[in-house]
């Protein structure tokens, strides 16, 4: 266990030294710098950002784990949250890139020439990124806490000043560099185990192969069917083929994910720090590279978790374990409160079944899987150690990029568009920094005390992204005509049906008892749940939008003309002020 | 002039079309509405539809965006686009 600290001790701060050297590196000195990383970085160098920006503490800690339980079910994350990339690719990015702003907001108030369309943004925008943020933060206690057995608000604090130091002096262009850095370090954090697990189970090192052989223990059984048969023989659904709430509901949940994605302003603001149009198109293609390599490991990651907890509690058919000789990876998440044995039938045996009454596993977080996965494959310390500085460096790469987004939309949008338009350059830089600060103690408070929605916030940011942004921008692209007054009702139309549904199943902000059509069935329009809505709420939005603009006529003709130069890469300028 | 810019707009809606049908099929389609059929066929150990949803889609989604984009990039060559 001393080994094991250290090793950590060594990870955790040897990485948070090297953003140290890359932000005094590579610090901020014009608004440009500050926003868009001066418009210099490479497609490769963008991809691999836009990776570690992407990919959170969600991605890296919960989701094999939410894969290992759900089994095909968790198919949606997996396509959901690569697929929007496709979307970014094609039908966003190259032509936000070609009209070369700082902002996301700032592109909706020149589309739609509109104050009140900028503002609107920049409320959805800060939704989102606090929601996503408060996941993050916590992410960082829970890390500092578990691994290094220090105080969860003494390791918040620390991941707080960390990124303080890096975001604040580098701005986008430190956070840049710093993300290319996290990115490297996730990656290998989170395929190192895979590798050597994929190994042990079934003689192929590499796990997106393993997962489709058969098992190394001589049987000729394939890996996923053996999954299969012991699930079922305990009464789980099937790993294969587990529906996650019928065809419909993954259908729409698939596409609420993926336009979602494609409409997270954190993620497009990336594409404005590329010098041109084909930069932002080849950007795409490299992120999803980066994202993709975790992305087809993490379902071998969730597929052979499950199994090697299964098979640790029922070694061989019929002997179950004994509770008196479980492993000390059993015993530290005891510890935790995440993993909870009761004897229910008093055998002194370990009974792990998909019936409430004998199951005797009764609580076995999802969360736990990635985290605890080195150490039930029996694998060396210094790979345990290598996981806390992965997800260390997941959830504050994200942080950085959500806190910019914030902070940009602010000093940018609302003190500079809105409020004082007058601010010169370098006190808008420090305003900037100012805001940031600020929303860093805001999410650190946040995350110190999450507010009891927290939970159900993931939701509402991708269900605001899918069912307002992305949708208000790819009119704006496609259709020249589409004008201020039609956009912005479809986007008060979207968010107003999306969050209707959400509060209806969930309550009010989440306050339980407030939920209002209290006789309405859960999922009552045809078996959505409410985290699937947000494509469904982009379907309104578009069909109010076009019908709005049908009575109240086209955008002015310099909108259009401005549309019509978007289109064309050419002459693509230096993403500029105003 | 202002042809020129309409036809390759035209042209990249087109390339637009092909590429997002595709990125249906392999994902809603082969992935989500087909997976019961596909299901029945294997590749390896992993039953074909399954193998879509959780590997092949992201596969496939990789080669549709590096396509796409070489395809623009000579898109804007044609055209004298390039920035």
């Amino acid at each position: 266990m001393e080994e094991l600290k250290l090793y950590t001790y060594i990870a955790v701060f040897g990485t948070f030294a090297l953003y140290f050297a890359i932000a005094w590196w590579a610090r901020a000195g014009s608004t440009s710098d500050f926003y868009v990383a001066g418009g210099g970085i490479t497609p490769l160098q963008n991809g691999m950002a836009i990776g570690a920006d992407w990919m959170s503490a969600a991605s890296f800690i919960s989701m094999a784990g939410m894969i290992a339980f759900m089994g095909y079910g968790g198919s949606v994350f997996l396509m959901g949250w690569t697929g929007g990339y496709v979307l970014l690719a094609m039908l966003l990015a190259p032509y936000m890139r070609k009209h070369g702003k700082f902002t996301v907001p700032e592109f909706i108030f020149d589309r739609y020439y509109s104050k009140t369309a900028r503002i609107v943004a920049v409320a959805c925008l800060i939704i989102a990124s606090l929601t996503y943020i408060i996941g993050q933060m916590k992410g960082v206690g829970v890390a500092f806490s578990r691994f290094l057995e220090v105080d969860y608000g003494l390791g918040l604090g620390i991941g707080m000043f960390v990124v303080w130091v890096y975001a604040v002096l580098g701005g986008m262009k430190g956070i840049t560099y710093t993300q290319i850095a996290q990115y490297v370090v996730m990656i290998f954090a989170y395929t190192i185990p895979a590798v050597f697990i994929s190994l042990q189970l079934t003689g192929n090192p590499i796990p997106q192969l393993g997962l489709g052989s058969t098992l190394a223990d001589g049987s000729g059984v394939y890996l996923l069917d053996k999954l299969d048969m012991v699930v079922t023989d305990l009464g789980f659904k099937e790993y294969t083929t587990a529906s996650l709430g019928g065809g419909l509901n993954m259908f729409a949940y698939t596409m609420s994910l993926m336009i979602g994605t494609a409409g997270l302003p954190h993620v497009i603001m990336r594409f404005f720090t590329v010098p041109s149009v084909q930069a932002a198109r080849a950007s795409a293609g490299y992120a999803l590279v980066f994202i993709g390599l975790l992305y087809t490991v993490a379902p071998a990651v969730g597929a052979m978790a499950r199994l090697n907890l299964m098979n640790t509690i029922e070694p061989t058919a019929g002997q179950n374990l004994e509770y008196s000789e479980r492993p000390q990876w059993f015993k530290d998440w005891e510890r935790t409160g995440l993993l909870k044995y009761e004897d229910k039938n008093g055998d002194g045996k370990i009974q792990y079944t998909a019936d409430a009454a004998t199951n005797e596993m009764i609580k076995v977080d999802r969360d736990i899987m990635v985290l605890a996965n080195p150490a039930i494959a029996n694998l060396p310390n210094w790979v345990i150690a290598l996981v806390a500085a992965g997800g260390l460096a997941a959830a504050l790469s994200t942080a950085a990029g959500l806190l910019l987004a914030i902070s940009s939309s602010i000093s940018h949008d609302l003190m500079k568009g809105v409020l004082t338009p007058d601010l010169s350059e370098k006190n808008e830089l420090l305003a900037g920094r100012v805001v940031m600060t600020i929303a860093i103690l805001v999410s650190g408070y946040l995350g110190l005390n999450p507010p009891g929605f927290a939970a159900g916030t993931v939701a509402l940011a991708f269900g605001l992204a899918a069912s307002s942004i992305f949708p208000a921008l790819m009119m704006g692209i496609f259709s020249k005509k589409m004008s201020g007054t039609a956009a912005i009702s479809g986007m008060v139309a979207g968010i107003g049906v999306t969050m209707l549904y959400v509060f209806q199943h969930k309550g009010i902000m989440f306050i339980p008892g407030t939920s209002f059509l209290g006789d309405m069935g859960k999922d009552w329009f045809f078996g959505i749940s409410p985290n699937a809505f947000g494509s469904v709420g982009a379907l309104v939005n578009f069909g109010v939008a076009f019908v709005v603009l049908k009575f109240t006529g086209p955008a002015p003709a310099h909108i259009q003309a401005m549309v019509q130069n978007m289109r064309i890469p050419g002459d693509v300028s230096a993403a500029h002020d105003h | 002039m202002e042809e020129n810019k309409e036809a390759y707009w035209q042209e990249n809606l087109r390339l637009i079309f092909i590429c997002l049908a595709i990125w249906f099929v392999v994902s809603f389609g082969l992935g989500l509405l087909l997976v019961e059929p596909l299901n029945e066929f294997r590749l390896g150990g992993y039953k074909l539809g399954f193998w879509f949803a959780q590997q092949g889609s992201i596969y496939s989604f990789l080669g549709l965006i590096f396509w796409y984009g070489a395809k623009m990039n000579k898109l804007d060559k044609k055209y004298h686009a390039e920035s």
